[in-house]
């Protein structure tokens, strides 16, 4: 049984129980899936500033803060308690195409040569966590939603302008990995 | 919630962000713990379902992105299914909330901020490998750095409520 938990799950397994989230947090207590808004809760709850945007009682949606911390906290226990013994398998062709771009996949979740702290001052560390940081940010907030509030949320209540952004999400992802993806890894 | 009257009459579709996206519609009263620790224990399973399908991994967002793995498209397919049809029932058989509320659902209003800030998301998400859900769940998993990009997407998130007013919605 544990054996089977700490293999990889496959990818009908893991989307239903994603898609579960939706009427589970529903019939709770009538709460949205849309994970983006914890960051303008902390925004509301720690630096209002004089914004209208941020002016709003955050304590009725902290549901949401326990929510990602809960988020955070399966992170532990799934690396703590269930990880998979085996390096994880990335396909052969993005191997390749990473490899070209200087990056050697190491079979971890995240590769070590991007994602640690030494990089955390270089032009690396400033495109990766910074920048891309505050896209994601920005870009969920003023799309009105990132990929739970608009792909699985607002595709599950069939609203076409949450059609409409996932398919930006898609494009945009698109855009960085095959046009600016390979020119950055130059700098 | 404070709206102004000139953003109303100038830009009336400006009106929907100002409001929660993900908005909590109970209206029966919550204490502080005993009544949010569920969404904590949902959110705690969330995560390691997104450990254990690498759904925070950065590689399986290349792959995506490159078309050479059929998974995430699998996962994110088979979630919007599953949430359809959970939706579908909760409206067809009336299914009332834990606290014997009716279901509230909301629709969303097209705006210019779907499609740029979209495509900036986009951007963001696959040099990121994470979108909001997975950053914490990184986190969790020992990828401290990436607390860093957490703090800058909170940032992007208070930069993009102090220019709201001057971008195009």
């Amino acid at each position: 049984m544990l054996e089977t938990i700490q293999q990889p799950w496959p990818w009908y397994v893991a989307g239903a129980l994603i898609g579960l989230t939706v009427p589970a947090l529903l019939l709770l207590g009538n709460k949205h899936f849309g994970i983006s808004s914890s960051l303008r809760h902390v925004c509301a709850a720690c630096i209002p500033g004089n914004i209208s945007f941020f002016k709003y009682d955050w304590r009725k949606e902290i549901w949401n803060l326990f929510f990602v911390f809960g988020v955070l906290l399966g992170g532990v226990v799934a690396t703590q308690l269930l990880s998979n013994p085996d390096p994880i398998v990335v396909s052969e062709k993005t191997v390749e195409a990473l490899h070209a771009l200087n990056i050697e996949t190491d079979n971890q979740l995240m590769p070590a040569s991007i994602f640690s702290f030494e990089n955390l001052f270089s032009i690396r560390g400033l495109l990766f966590f910074v920048i891309g940081g505050f896209m994601v940010g920005f870009g969920a907030r003023y799309a009105g939603g990132c990929t739970s509030g608009h792909a699985i949320m607002g595709l599950s209540t069939l609203q076409w302008p949450s059609l409409v952004a996932t398919c930006c999400f898609m494009a945009g992802g698109f855009i960085m990995v095959h046009l600016i993806f390979p020119w950055l890894m130059t700098l | 919630m404070q709206q102004t009257k000139e953003e109303f009459v100038d830009a009336p579709v400006v009106q929907h962000p100002i409001e929660c996206e993900a908005p909590n519609d109970q209206v029966a009263s919550e204490s502080l713990v005993t009544s949010n620790i569920k969404y904590m224990i949902v959110g705690i399973l969330f995560g390691i379902v997104f450990v254990k399908a690498e759904v925070i991994s950065w590689y399986r967002i290349q792959e995506m992105f490159r078309l050479h793995s059929f998974h995430m498209y699998g996962i994110i397919g088979t979630a919007v299914v599953v949430g359809m049809i959970s939706v579908f029932l909760i409206k067809k058989f009336n299914i009332k909330t834990m606290q014997g509320e009716k279901v509230v659902f909301h629709d969303k209003t097209f705006h210019w901020g779907n499609i740029i800030g979209g495509l900036m998301f986009g951007l963001g998400w696959a040099i990121t490998g994470a979108c909001p859900g997975p950053l914490f769940a990184q986190i969790g998993s020992g990828f401290l750095v990436v607390i860093v990009t957490l703090l800058s997407a909170i940032f992007g998130t208070w930069v993009y409520g102090l220019l709201r007013d001057k971008l195009p919605h």
